[in-house]
Parts: structure tokens; C-alpha cells; sequence
């Protein structure tokens, strides 16, 4: 979603990122011309007249699970964004019986929180699964 | 979810809807619009509508019906942008 018009966004998408992308970018190229979604979701910069980039992880209730918003000229790490929506799905998945530690990612270990692991997450869990290996 | 729309010379735009909308344009008081309009993790995304370019099409989107999946949903400075 931008401040751009339909139109535009055709252009685009024919011009420039169907060149990129096979068969052009898949999901609904979405108009917001005069920002008004953008400022209900805070990502609308008045000073510049244009959105900030925002970006929203909407469960299937509708609930916002996490977002983030960068500046104009850094764009965002699409594989991040993939791995957090992993995670919400499997918290949903277990009820919240499981919880995802920093630096979890499929595969890796989880944590299930409870009486006996108060206190007791350095047995469950070292510092360096924080980081990609 | 996605009925294709009619092009004129206006440039069709779309926006919040829901119950805040009325108070939104009655209030003048910029801090309680600010407050209200708070997005947060764990509440719910605003509802909206908007016009939009999906696979030659020019549709209108309702953010409502996509209850039942994941969404991601991405805001950006503008087309070509380049990052």
C-alpha cells in the first residue's frame, strides 16, 4: 500500500517489476491517496506526504501479532518477516503452550513455559542459539 | 474478497472504516484522535478499505475479508522507489 493510484501502481508493476518478478507481483497492489489508512496505522509522514515503510503481521482474528517501520531508503529482510510469522503460527498452533526463543527459527528448540521453568531457562537454553549458525 | 471495480477519471480512494469513523470526523481534538487511533500488538488492525492493482484488475480490497488468514500488510513510500 502507497499514496500512489491504481494507475501507477499498473505502471509499475507492467513496467518494471513483472521484469523482476514472473508473471508480476502477485498480491493486490493496494492505493492509499491521501494517506488515510496510513495515518490510522501510523506510518503516514505528513511532513513528506508519503508512508513510512510499515509493516504489519495480521493473525486470522485480525489481531496485530507485530510490526515494523523503517525509514525510506532501508529496505526490509523479507526472510525475517517469514520467520516471525512462523512463530506466531506455531505459538497459535500450541495454544501458547510453546513459545519461541531469540534466534529460534523451524526446526530449533522452543520453550515451554511453565512453573518448573521459571529460573530455569540457562538449563533450556544458551546465548548462542540467539544466533544464526 | 477482491470484486473488480469500475475505472473513471476521479481517482477512486478507500479508507478506515469501522466505529471509530464517526467520532473521527467530528472531534477536532488531535491528541484523543491520536490516542484512539494507537495501533498495538494483541489489538485488533483497523479496518479499511482501498483500491487496489492485483493481476490486471483493478479491485477493492476490504482488510475484514481476509479473517480466517494471515496477512501481511506492507506500506511504502511509493512506486519506484527503488529499495
Amino acid at each position: 500500500m502507497s499514496i500512489d493510484s491504481i494507475f501507477v501502481h499498473k505502471m509499475w508493476d507492467d513496467n518494471e517489476l513483472s521484469k523482476m518478478v514472473k508473471g508480476g507481483v502477485p498480491f493486490p497492489m493496494m492505493s492509499d491517496t491521501g494517506g488515510r489508512v496510513g495515518k490510522v496505522y501510523g506510518v503516514y509522514d505528513e511532513d513528506a506526504g508519503v508512508e513510512t515503510r510499515g509493516r504489519f503481521i495480521i493473525d486470522p482474528d485480525g489481531i496485530i501479532q507485530g510490526y515494523e517501520v523503517l525509514t525510506p531508503p532501508v529496505g526490509r529482510n523479507v526472510a525475517e518477516t517469514i520467520r516471525q510469522v512462523q512463530a506466531f503460527q506455531l505459538v497459535r498452533k500450541t495454544r501458547g503452550g510453546e513459545a519461541t526463543p531469540s534466534g529460534w527459527k523451524p526446526g530449533k528448540k522452543t520453550l515451554k513455559p511453565g512453573p518448573e521453568l521459571v529460573g530455569n531457562v540457562w538449563k533450556e537454553w544458551t546465548t548462542d542459539l540467539a544466533f544464526e549458525k | 474478497m477482491g470484486e473488480e471495480i469500475g475505472v473513471g477519471c476521479a481517482r477512486p480512494t478507500g479508507g478506515p472504516v469501522g466505529k471509530n469513523l464517526k467520532e473521527e470526523k467530528e472531534t477536532k481534538n488531535e491528541n484523543l484522535l491520536q490516542e484512539e487511533n494507537m495501533v498495538m500488538v494483541g489489538k485488533p488492525a483497523p479496518d479499511f478499505i482501498a483500491p487496489a492493482y492485483h493481476k490486471g484488475k483493478f479491485i477493492e480490497v476490504k482488510l475484514s475479508d481476509y479473517l480466517g488468514k494471515w496477512v501481511l500488510l506492507c506500506f511504502y513510500p511509493g512506486d519506484f522507489t527503488f529499495v
